[in-house]
């Protein structure tokens, strides 16, 4: 029977591919609207994620996000390194500082300062130069995206393309004269804005002039170290905020989930993609039900059990989506492909895949559900009515 | 007719069928017996009842009253699955409006029923082509119902409805949808394939043109039969 019911799905191309399509449509908006949303959220953290080596963030206790920087007093990474179990202990700076192009405009630009002797905290791939060159006077590394997109100077022809920056290309951070000697390849950020690596020592040159200026110290912990337990004796021992680097994404990631509208601007559009999807696809496939009535109607009067039109329902249902759901998958992947060189915050964990799989079987079992109500309340007599 | 001859048995049948406040008497009474290896034809005017009769003689549609027993089985007392298992083996159908599934061939149509009853489908649709050659469509058994005639897709039904050797065929309107002579080789086929010493067949029509086919004809209305006569006898 399983044979005829597959044969009785794809009997009718076009309601066939219409209920399939249904579904591809449901599972791509469950997939990719979600990705995306992933995508921005992954962003807000992204420069954790980058700065790789260190096990613990230390920073103002009222620090509430990788961004809202709180400045601490330069003694503090001393009290840091003294604590048992610190392995060692680095500055950083972050900062937002003004960047004046050739062009005299200006450009907000996310400043590092990396500790001067071990650099430590650097852009994760360098793509031209060598990090080792932010130890020569005024240099500086700025990522690939900036240098492409908003640090670009004019060509001077009215309709030509602007020119990128390069290495040996100077510009003015704070009335300071700062020299690329490196482009990195870095996780772009939620503002994305252009991200300048520099030396600790150089990057508090380019600040405005404050009695703090550190950002954060970056901690390793010595070998065998239980992390929460050191961030704890740091936060007992210095009153300041210590949190393992995963700790440090969750605050931030929580920061804008509670602070921002993008979680319920993208659970709207998510909601209203599966709505719209489970009504294309359920009414598609329960009119494709109704139509065939007459055929279970048929088979019911010669015999047929409720339980063998039941699981002849089911996996017609279980087809139409499992091709629907992977082809949606399939135009998701696709489309963060085809994107991933954009602006264009894409990130598609498999967490995702079991959403949508949910999602799009939640759609089938209600369509299959209302389908085989009606297919077991059916009077076989309706074969007789003309 | 001796019980061990009869097929059909019908004793004061009582279908009523309630829409709201308004409820339609379709079977009012109704006794008859239908002997095995007859060929009985229920005709009448419409809504008298005839449709109703079948479906509750083929053991689609409880009666609200009355006993109807087929081959001596009650199927109004049968357990759901055990009536369907019945249904399966013994009854054979063929419709006004043929109803081959659309997706399926004609071997696959005619293999149907060998399938319900469990029979593997390799094995039913040789057998299914077997039948298929008997009525005449031994090119077409990969045919789609669209690619026949009115004609063939009711051979075709015929076919279905002889494969798993049932000992009852009910036939409802058979010919109203084919054109005289069509009709006449669809009768003529149910006549000479599929009616036997052990099989009756129960066909409803208004098609009087094929009322010779008919050892008896019972004639009804109103949810009674008010008639039941030789063949001959009824013109």
């Amino acid at each position: 029977m399983n044979r005829i019911a597959l044969k009785m799905l794809m009997g009718d191309r076009g309601k066939y591919f219409g209920i399939v399509m249904g579904l591809t449509f449901a599972s791509l908006i469950m997939t990719q609207q979600p990705a995306i949303f992933v995508g921005l959220m992954t962003r807000t953290f992204s420069f954790i994620s980058d700065v790789g080596l260190p096990d613990i963030w230390v920073m103002d206790a009222k620090v509430q996000f990788v961004d809202d920087i709180k400045p601490l007093q330069d003694t503090e990474l001393y009290r840091v390194r003294g604590i048992s179990g610190v392995e060692w202990a680095m500055p950083l700076y972050k900062g937002l500082l003004k960047a004046r192009l050739t062009d005299g405009t200006f450009q907000t630009c996310n400043v590092v300062g990396l500790d001067d002797t071990t650099l430590i905290g650097g852009p994760p791939l360098m793509l031209a130069g060598r990090l080792e060159d932010l130890r020569r006077s005024d240099s500086i590394i700025v990522d690939i995206d900036g240098i492409k997109e908003k640090l670009t100077k004019p060509s001077g022809t009215a309709k030509g393309k602007s020119i990128q920056l390069k290495i040996g290309d100077s510009l003015e951070l704070n009335d300071h004269r700062a020299i690329i000697v490196g482009i990195a390849k870095v996780t772009r950020t939620f503002q994305s804005q252009p991200v300048v690596y520099t030396t600790y020592s150089r990057a508090k040159s380019y600040a405005p002039k404050e009695r703090k200026l550190l950002s954060f110290v970056l901690v390793k912990a010595k070998s065998g170290q239980n992390l929460t337990e050191l961030a704890k004796r740091i936060r007992d021992s210095t009153g300041l905020a210590a949190y393992t680097s995963d700790e440090f994404k969750e605050l931030t990631y929580q920061y804008f989930i509670k602070n921002t509208g993008i979680p319920i601007n993208f659970g709207i559009s998510v909601l209203l993609g599966f709505i719209v999807g489970a009504a294309i696809a359920g009414q598609t496939f329960y009119n494709f039900t109704l139509e065939n009535l007459r055929q279970f109607g048929v088979l019911k009067a010669m015999g047929t059990s409720n339980w063998t039109l039941l699981r002849m329902i089911l996996l017609q249902a279980i087809l139409v989506g499992t091709i629907g759901y992977g082809l949606g998958v399939g135009l998701t992947a696709l489309f963060g492909y085809s994107m991933r060189n954009t602006i264009l915050a894409f990130r598609f964990p498999w967490q995702l895949l079991i959403f949508s799989g949910a999602g799009v079987s939640v759609i089938c079992v209600f369509a299959a559900l209302l389908s085989i109500v009606k297919v077991i309340r059916l009077e076989p007599a309706i074969v007789f009515k003309g | 007719m001796n019980a061990s001859t009869i097929a059909v048995h019908c004793e004061n049948l009582v279908k009523v069928y309630a829409t709201g406040d308004q409820k339609v008497t379709a079977l009012n009474g109704i006794n008859l017996d239908i002997a095995l290896g007859e060929l009985m034809m229920l005709v009448g005017p419409s809504g008298c009842g005839k449709t109703t009769l079948i479906s509750v003689i083929a053991g689609i549609l409880d009666q609200d009253e009355g006993t109807c027993e087929l081959f001596g089985h009650n199927l109004l007392t049968m357990r759901s699955s055990e009536k369907l298992k019945f249904r399966a083996q013994n009854i054979g159908f063929v419709f006004q409006a043929f109803n081959l599934l659309p997706a399926l061939n004609a071997a696959e149509n005619v293999s149907v029923p060998l399938i319900i009853n469990g029979v593997k489908r390799q094995e039913a649709e040789r057998k299914a082509v077997t039948l298929l050659e008997q009525v005449g469509l031994g090119a077409r058994t990969k045919s789609l119902p669209s690619e026949l005639s009115g004609g063939q897709q009711q051979r075709v039904a015929i076919a279905r409805a002889l494969v798993h050797n049932p000992r009852l065929i009910v036939c409802d309107e058979p010919t109203s949808a084919l054109d005289h002579e069509s009709g006449r080789k669809v009768m003529t086929l149910l006549k000479e394939v599929a009616l036997h010493k052990d099989r009756t067949l129960v066909i409803v029509t208004h098609d009087a043109r094929i009322f010779e086919f008919a050892d008896r004809i019972a004639k009804m209305d109103d949810g009674h039969i008010i008639n039941v006569s030789a063949s001959t006898q009824l013109n």
